[in-house]
């Protein structure tokens, strides 16, 4: 529990969790007590005072009976509050049975419900409001009738979205299976799980019922004379607005205040925080610290070297921090010191959380805000990663370095086709033509064993498996003249015979261009097997490097002793226990 | 579509059976002679049976008869052809305006604060179109009047008719909306920047041009027009609280005055004209989803 | 005697021109106190077996057994007989109701039983549970965000122990986890099979995993069983092709991988 509050807490606190709560404070207060203090001097006429301006006496001017209007706007707070209320309450209530019943439903009758609502969230729901006041009639609770129904379609549809997607997890399959019926369901585990969205989402709600109900007023169609609520005062208001503006400024200010209240409710406790606000937070501390090293590296030229180059990409002290929860910087890699040669295929090892994956992307020079990247040495082929970037570095890094990530799903793009996206690197760094583009693409893909590229180039990623899509990303890498290829975990995804196919098809393409490798993977026997020499990464420090063929002789590390003992490979023993990594990361033989 | 055509035909013809108490009585008072109830009842056909009623109102409307108004005894169908015509153009030159608008707008705000950067523009906005959400659009016309029909005297107050009286309607419409796509397109933009296929579009050291119009923004187009649709339709229906302010000769001052006057046959008229609006303009932005996803089977053929 | 068999089921989704039949035909048995490893790729079928085990699939043929009895039923017997199968799922972070103590989540699991337990029953059992599985039984009252990944791997483990089950089914139960973690489930799940004498089916891709906790072996590919056997014998001398084909696809750590002629 401890922890889920916390945060709460630091957000009500917030200058926006302050405002939101004292604010709807002054307004319940005002809704219980405004009557009993203005009420009087709201329904006061007075024929000498009719229609005056505003005034220190009259803040907001009389109106045509010479009540104050500031008076009456107070006064008027509960019929505008207990009007909203109500018209959520019945679209809150209502919108949670319709919304829940589909889920308990047998399938037919649950289609035909989803179907009827999915039609009536169609409409804009103040025709929806106006379809019901025509049948109430053109009264206040007619109009509240008429606002509360018209909500329901959208509260029962976020119900129904919000049930179904509990009811798919796993937990609320656990419970079933032990033999909780579905209303068990709804109860333990539904309800409480949904609580807080619906909670948030209700205040929201009351704040569009608001504004629509102050709408329907103010068309003559909400609340009648004499009683008044907002709308009502704005609609007397605007027909003396070149007489007396505040007159309708007032309830004007009113209304939005007291919606834009409500609608803050969702900002102060919505359960998941905005990802603007973490990255916001994460950035002090940050800048200072960028591209320290960009000074010292930036001496020689960069193409002179890239020519004799004697290793593809280096790094000496590579720092790697991004933003953390609570405000600072967290850095997540502590120096790593690499170096891969031409053609040289190195493998890092870790667990999740190691800096194996950001110390690849940030070799490939692709960490961007608000991670930081300092380094005294970090170059590809001579071109300077810490220093900004020219159009003669970009052509060299487009052509020059590929990368293949982990979910084959993601990393294409999924509103263009396969050719374009092989082509369009050297159409934009060698000028190439189309036609030539396109037939280099189709040897790409034909290299990767990819049947039919002709046809296939036409075609989007959802129409390749995911085996062939990191084909695909193989082939693009292949395209101009790729001197490292950065494979982040390019098989995770996969099954273990496509992970056969692709490890083949990326070998063969590192024999055909002699190209450098840099494979990721948290599996060491695969990055044994694949790779020359192996990094053994754990809380983003390289704790061990090898040769992979000397790995199983000659590691010293206990970290890496302990991963090459506790994963079960086809010789374990089955009799004995699996070595366990202890805290220390060392070997625990269990007993 | 059918299905849905066919509930708003019931739900239509409904309107005037759901009145609690009764209709006729609730239309012309408690105190009209017997008389005159039963002449209106007949009137409307509302002494015959249920099934035969709903029978003649379908056949009716295939043939385009929506029934005679009981304010002005003009066919519905005639004020309907009449007064629809303003409350297009209204919708339809406000949704232009905003969608132009919201797009270049959503796509700078997204670029300039990607990442975390330009933290003050970022919360600008954001406070900016949360404000402007939570202003209704009948608070800004008002505003509006008052700003440049009142004190500067630019603009006329009301009226319809000459493109000048079009310029307050439709900026009170667009607003917000606008604010609000922009909003969107924004909010996706960012979210279609940290995809990994835009890093594999960064690794390649694309021109930005090429990154944020070829890969990003087909990315977002599908969410922002859904947005749009919808936010299409909720002009539709803006444009009845706009009409009113601006005294404007469209459906919406009609269906006010008829619900007002208890005119049932003339707000069952108006409601079908509207509902039929919404579906349109439904299917039309599902057809459009429909030829830009190139998941589906449209796109191929 | 305690056999769960599972007899020439099928398993279909959707109908019509989308029916996709996701188990066809499959018959197999685990003999009590056993443990028997499917193991093949996605979409192979596995996960809609233990799915039907459970009743949260309907098959459209055939029959699983319990003591004889067909729990893939809709009767009150095949029910009850039903709870005696419990299930572990694959991820841990969303097997947890995340509003709900772990010692409620666990105690809830206790209906299984078909017993009535009082509170401090309950409390006990808890309690005891979460013993077994090396959990500090204090920690009852917290909620799951507070446990780590292996841990509320373990606490599911417990859930489905609560249940007093016969039959565990272990859908993929470490694939979402660590490797260093794994290890740690793995030793746990042959500690309760000893102990218990539960009898298990294993789900998992990974064959050296399956290898490692199973005393037989059934491989399956496209909702059919290509082959089954003694672990051993079958990974010595595997009889179907396919079963080859995944054994050499299998990384052996010091061993270069064997990628064809590429290399």
């Amino acid at each position: 529990m401890a922890a889920q509050i916390s945060p709460m807490r630091a957000r009500l606190a917030s200058p926006v969790g302050v405002t939101t709560v004292t604010g709807l404070g002054v307004v319940l207060l005002l809704a219980v007590f405004g009557p009993i203090l203005w009420g009087t001097q709201a329904e006061a006429t007075s024929v000498a005072d009719r229609l005056l301006g505003a005034s220190w006496q009259h803040p907001f001017g009389t109106d045509e009976l010479g009540r104050d209007v500031l008076a009456r706007v107070l006064a008027g707070t509960r019929t505008s509050v207990l009007l909203a209320l109500g018209a959520t309450g019945i679209a809150v209530a209502l919108g949670i049975v319709l919304g829940l019943l589909p889920t308990v439903l047998p399938r037919v009758l649950r289609r035909m419900l989803t179907g009827l609502i999915d039609i009536l969230l169609a409409f804009p729901w103040l025709l929806l409001a106006l379809f019901f006041s025509a049948i109430w009639g053109a009264s206040a609770t007619g109009a509240m009738l008429a606002v509360g129904f018209a909500g329901i379609p959208a509260f029962a549809r976020l119900n129904y979205t919000l049930a179904s997607s509990i009811m798919g997890r796993d937990y609320v399959r656990a419970a079933r299976i032990v033999g909780v019926g579905p209303l068990g369901v709804l109860v333990r585990h539904v309800l409480p799980n949904a609580a807080g969205p619906l909670l948030v989402n209700a205040a929201v709600h009351a704040s569009g019922a608001l504004l629509s109900f102050a709408g329907l007023s103010f068309l003559g169609l909400g609340v009648q004379s004499p009683e008044y609520d907002w709308g009502r005062l704005l609609r007397e208001g605007i027909a003396r607005i070149y007489v007396n503006p505040m007159a309708a400024i007032g309830p004007g200010i009113a209304i939005v205040v007291t919606g834009l209240l409500l609608t803050l409710v969702s900002d102060v406790f919505a359960t998941t925080p905005r990802r603007g606000a973490l990255i916001r937070n994460g950035l002090r501390g940050l800048r200072p610290a960028r591209r320290a090293g960009s000074m010292r590296a930036a001496s020689a030229s960069p193409l002179e070297l890239a020519d004799e180059a004697a290793v593809v990409s280096s790094a000496r002290e590579l720092r790697i921090a991004f933003p953390g929860a609570d405000g600072g910087a967290v850095e997540r890699v502590h120096g790593v010191d690499l170096e891969i040669a031409p053609g040289e295929v190195v493998g890092i090892v870790g667990e999740s959380g190691s800096g194996k994956s950001i110390t690849a992307m940030a070799l490939a020079g692709l960490i961007e805000q608000p991670g930081a990247v300092t380094a005294d040495e970090l170059r590809f082929r001579g071109v300077d990663l810490l220093a900004p970037s020219s159009p003669v570095s970009k052509r060299q890094l487009g052509l020059e370095l590929a990368m293949v990530f982990q979910d084959p799903l993601t990393s294409l793009n999924p509103a263009l086709t396969i050719g374009r996206q092989l082509t369009e690197a050297v159409e934009v760094h060698e000028g190439v033509s189309r036609a030539e583009a396109r037939e280099r693409a189709r040897q790409a893909l034909a290299s990767v064993g990819i049947p039919d590229p002709e046809r296939r180039l036409g075609q989007y990623p959802h129409e390749f498996s995911g085996g062939m899509r990191q084909r695909a990303m193989i082939a693009m890498g292949l395209m101009g003249s790729p001197r490292l290829i950065v494979a982040d975990e390019p098989t995770t995804a996969l099954d273990v015979t496509v992970q056969r196919q692709v490890l083949q098809n990326l070998r063969r393409a590192q024999a055909l261009t002699r190209t450098a490798v840099l494979f990721i993977s948290h599996d060491i026997a695969l990055v044994a097997g694949f790779c020359d020499r192996v990094l053994v990464m754990k809380d983003g420090v390289v704790v061990e490097q090898l040769a992979a063929d000397r790995l199983l002789v000659d590691a010293q590390h206990p970290y890496t002793k302990a991963l090459i003992a506790c994963v079960p490979d086809m010789t374990s023993d089955r009799t004995r226990p699996l070595p366990v990594i202890g805290e220390t990361g060392a070997v625990r033989r269990a007993s | 579509m059918a299905v849905s055509l066919g509930i708003v035909v019931v739900a239509t013809f409904a309107i005037i059976h759901l009145v609690p108490g009764d209709p006729v009585r609730a239309v012309l008072g408690p105190s009209a002679p017997a008389e005159l109830v039963a002449r209106t009842r007949s009137e409307l056909g509302l002494d015959q049976p249920l099934l035969v009623q709903f029978w003649n109102y379908v056949v009716a409307l295939v043939q385009g008869d929506l029934g005679t108004s009981l304010q002005t005894h003009r066919p519905v169908a005639d004020t309907l052809a009449q007064r629809a015509p303003a409350t297009l153009v209204l919708a339809g030159v406000s949704f232009v305006i905003a969608a132009v608008g919201a797009l270049p707008i959503g796509l700078a705000t997204a670029i300039s604060v990607r990442s975390g950067r330009r933290r003050w523009l970022d919360l600008a906005a954001s406070a900016l179109v949360g404000l402007l959400i939570v202003v209704p659009n009948f608070l800004l016309a008002v505003g509006l009047v008052w700003l440049f029909a009142v004190q500067w005297h630019v603009l006329p107050v009301a009226g319809w008719g000459d493109p000048a009286q079009l310029v307050l309607p439709v900026l009170a419409l667009a607003i917000g909306p606008m604010a609000y796509l922009a909003r969107i397109v924004h909010v996706e933009l960012l979210a279609v920047l940290d995809a990994t296929y835009m890093t594999t579009a960064r690794s390649k050291r694309l021109p930005s041009r090429l990154i944020y119009l070829r890969h990003a923004l087909p990315n977002m187009l599908t969410s922002a027009l859904t947005i749009g649709g919808l936010m299409l339709t909720g002009m539709v229906a803006g444009t009845v609280l706009i009409e009113t302010i601006f005294a404007i000769p469209g459906l919406g001052t009609t269906i006010v005055s008829s619900i007002t006057a208890k005119d049932y046959p003339m707000i069952q008229g108006v409601v079908l004209v509207y509902a039929a609006m919404v579906l349109a303009l439904n299917l039309i932005v599902d057809l459009v989803l429909m030829s830009i996803d190139p998941r589906s089977s449209l796109a191929e053929g | 005697m305690t056999d769960f068999q599972i007899e020439n089921l099928q398993v279909r989704y959707g109908s019509g021109s989308h029916a996709h039949l996701a188990v066809d035909d499959v018959s197999l048995r685990v003999p009590e106190g056993r443990t028997l490893g499917l193991v093949g790729e996605s979409g192979s079928g596995k996960s809609s077996i233990a799915a039907a085990a459970v009743g949260l699939v309907r098959p459209s043929s055939g029959a699983i057994r319990l003591d004889g009895v067909d729990v893939s039923g809709r009767g009150s017997a095949a029910r009850a007989m039903r709870r005696r199968i419990q299930l572990v799922f694959q991820d841990p972070f969303s097997a947890l109701d995340p509003r709900m103590p772990i010692g409620a989540s666990i105690a809830e699991a206790t209906r299984a039983t078909g017993r009535r337990w009082s509170r401090a029953e309950k409390a006990d059992r808890v309690s005891e549970l979460l013993q077994r599985v090396h959990i500090d039984p204090s920690r009852a009252g917290e909620l799951p965000g507070a446990f780590s990944g292996g841990q509320r791997q373990r606490i599911t483990i417990a859930r489905a122990l609560a249940g007093e089950p016969e039959v565990l089914i272990a859908d993929e139960i470490t694939s979402a986890l660590d490797v260093s973690v794994q290890g740690v489930i793995l030793n746990l799940l042959r500690e309760l099979q000893g102990d218990l004498g539960l009898t298990v089916l294993f789900i998992s891709h990974n064959l050296a995993v399956v290898r490692y906790v199973s005393h037989e072996l059934c491989v399956m590919r496209h909702g059919r069983v290509v082959e089954t056997g003694e672990t051993e014998a079958v990974l010595a001398s595997p009889a179907d092709p396919y079963t080859a084909e995944l054994l050499r696809a299998v990384p052996v750590l010091g061993e270069r991988l064997d990628l064809g002629a590429t290399a």
